[in-house]
């Protein structure tokens, strides 16, 4: 039953992946693209429960651990601040840049 | 607090979807990150209080170390570098998605078929996506400067792909599976990156970066469902299923079907095409301000040579001085002006061009007739009329600017080489274009200085 339920989870969660940017202005594919790399890099929840269960006795665990956390980590901080970058400079109408 | 960290990670779910849903649209773009980023820090937050969690000394440098490195460079690379920098920070969920499924197999916890088999597939496509998104930034960093083909290239990837997937099968079936075996299994899965991504040329990157970015979020959707952690598959799923249907409409603005893009990679050799008559004819920087500065409608087409010279700040200068004068300036962009659909855009916000005067190849094209120049700066191929009429050109069929059409075509460019795919440009032998030869910085500057001069 379990598995069912993952399955409609995926079926679904695809489809509104499918539809909420099939509408995007080429202008922002680039920052489009950073913003969802960004949003997978909530793998770093999921590399810190892995973490926390991890045997601590066992270096093995320890340090593969250690690295999930840490390429999770970089991929949400590195993908905020690139997207962040790129959307804070498109802005309407005729003001000159101000960075 | 289980209870509470489950209707949070609800939460987070739907604002990353609404987050990027509002980064789908200029006007609501910036505060869809900054909502997806709050989302994060909070689901970061409460997973700290997750019943039964140790070894926080050692999460919490590995967060602090990754996160500050990652934060500073983003913050520091120049805006052209930015293709890359995407890149590697996918690679790193690719890289984190195959290394939760490490933890996993060597915790020996893999209960339930269906579990150990979407671990396999989510640690396969996570270390291609790291592997080959290690590749994907060398390249554009300027590190790897070759396409490397193997001999047999195509039969080799198929044949490793199968004997990874063979060895992810009898992974999955085994009751208690091999050390080595898992080991082996994740050096074949990286080793198939690096050699599918090896021979991708350097243009046809973006579109492997967009593919690779919709693979970690495959891998991150998987290694959610082993870990019973529902946030990390909608948000993986979401950015899979977004992250294909992006990589299908860059393939398509690049007239490259992505089967194209992975098999047959361009050889970049010369093409026989139609003999192109006709001279180049030159022009001075005096000539093309004067041209502009009389005219009622400039179109300027930017390609990556202006922002390889750093010349869009000079670019949207001269912009303003002409409007200044009563001319009307707008910019057209082609879908992969730049090195990834977007990019150009990006370049000329961070100079100040409000993206109001920025159209988009459909919008445009029918205005080229109706202007008096076409200025086209480090741009090439994405102009190359050969595209609609020699049916033999490897370019043919892919969709491109009508700067010809334009009454007075003035090109500034380097030198009288050929653009990326090595092809001749009829536009450039055309009787309605000159030429003005030098880097795109220099000869702005001196249109600009002409212009000035012109006033009153």
């Amino acid at each position: 039953m379990e598995g069912i339920v993952y399955l409609y989870v995926f079926v679904l969660a695809a489809f509104t992946g499918y539809e909420v940017i099939s509408r995007v202005p080429v202008i922002l594919h680039t920052p489009l693209m950073s913003g969802s790399n960004f949003i997978h890099g909530v793998v770093l929840i999921g590399a810190m429960v892995v973490m926390g269960h991890a045997d601590p006795d066992s270096p093995l665990q320890l340090t593969l651990g250690f690295f999930a956390v840490l390429l999770g980590a970089a991929n949400a901080a590195g993908g905020y601040v690139v997207t962040e970058r790129m959307l804070a400079m498109f802005k309407a109408g005729k003001k000159k840049g101000a960075e | 607090m289980k209870w509470f960290i489950d209707i949070s990670y609800v939460a987070v779910a739907v604002v990353f979807v609404l987050g990027l849903k509002a980064m789908s649209s200029p006007a609501t773009a910036r505060k869809g990150i900054v909502w997806a980023g709050w989302a994060m820090i909070a689901a970061t937050l409460v997973t700290l209080f997750w019943p039964g969690m140790q070894n926080f000394a050692l999460m919490i440098v590995a967060m602090v170390i990754g996160g500050s490195v990652a934060w500073w460079s983003g913050k520091n690379v120049a805006m052209t570098d930015m293709p890359q920098m995407v890149a590697i920070y996918n690679g790193m969920g690719g890289g984190a998605a195959a290394a939760i499924a490490a933890v996993e197999f060597a915790r020996g916890e893999m209960h339930g078929g269906m579990v150990a088999l979407l671990a396999v597939l989510g640690a396969l496509i996570g270390s291609v996506a790291f592997s080959g998104s290690c590749v994907a930034y060398a390249k554009l960093q300027g590190i790897m400067k070759k396409a490397y083909r193997f001999p047999m290239q195509n039969q080799l990837n198929v044949g490793l792909a199968a004997v990874v997937g063979i060895l992810g099968l009898a992974i999955v079936t085994a009751t208690d599976p091999d050390g080595w075996a898992i080991v082996l299994f994740f050096v074949l899965s990286l080793a198939l990156g690096v050699i599918v991504t090896s021979p991708i040329g350097g243009a046809d990157m973006p579109v492997v970066i967009s593919l690779l970015n919709a693979f970690t979020g495959l891998a991150v959707g998987f290694e959610g469902y082993v870990l019973g952690n529902p946030a990390l598959v909608v948000a993986g799923i979401v950015v899979g299923a977004s992250g294909t249907l992006l990589t299908q409409l860059m393939a398509k603005a690049m007239n490259r079907p992505i089967t194209n893009v992975l098999f047959t990679p361009m050889t970049g050799e010369a093409q026989e095409g139609e003999a192109i008559e006709g001279s180049m004819r030159e022009m001075g920087a005096l000539d093309a301000a004067a041209t502009m500065r009389y005219a009622n409608k400039v179109i300027i087409v930017p390609g990556y040579g202006m922002a390889v010279a750093g010349a869009q700040h000079k670019v949207w200068e001269m912009s303003q001085l002409l409007e200044e004068a009563g001319v009307e300036v707008v910019f057209a962009i082609h879908p992969v002006a730049g090195r990834m659909p977007g990019h150009m855009n990006v370049l000329l916000a961070e100079a100040g061009v409000p993206y109001d005067k920025i159209f988009d190849l459909e919008e445009i094209n029918a205005e080229f007739s109706l202007s008096d120049v076409a200025l086209v700066i480090g741009a090439n191929d994405v102009v190359n009329p050969t595209a609609r009429t020699d049916k033999s050109s490897p370019i043919y069929g892919m969709p491109i600017l009508n700067a010809d059409q334009a009454q007075n075509v003035i090109v500034i460019k380097r030198g009288k080489g050929t653009g990326y795919s090595g092809i001749e440009n009829a536009l450039f032998y055309k009787e309605n274009c000159s030429m003005l030869y030098g880097s795109a910085q220099q000869a702005v500057g001196e249109i600009i200085s002409h212009v000035k001069s012109m006033e009153g």
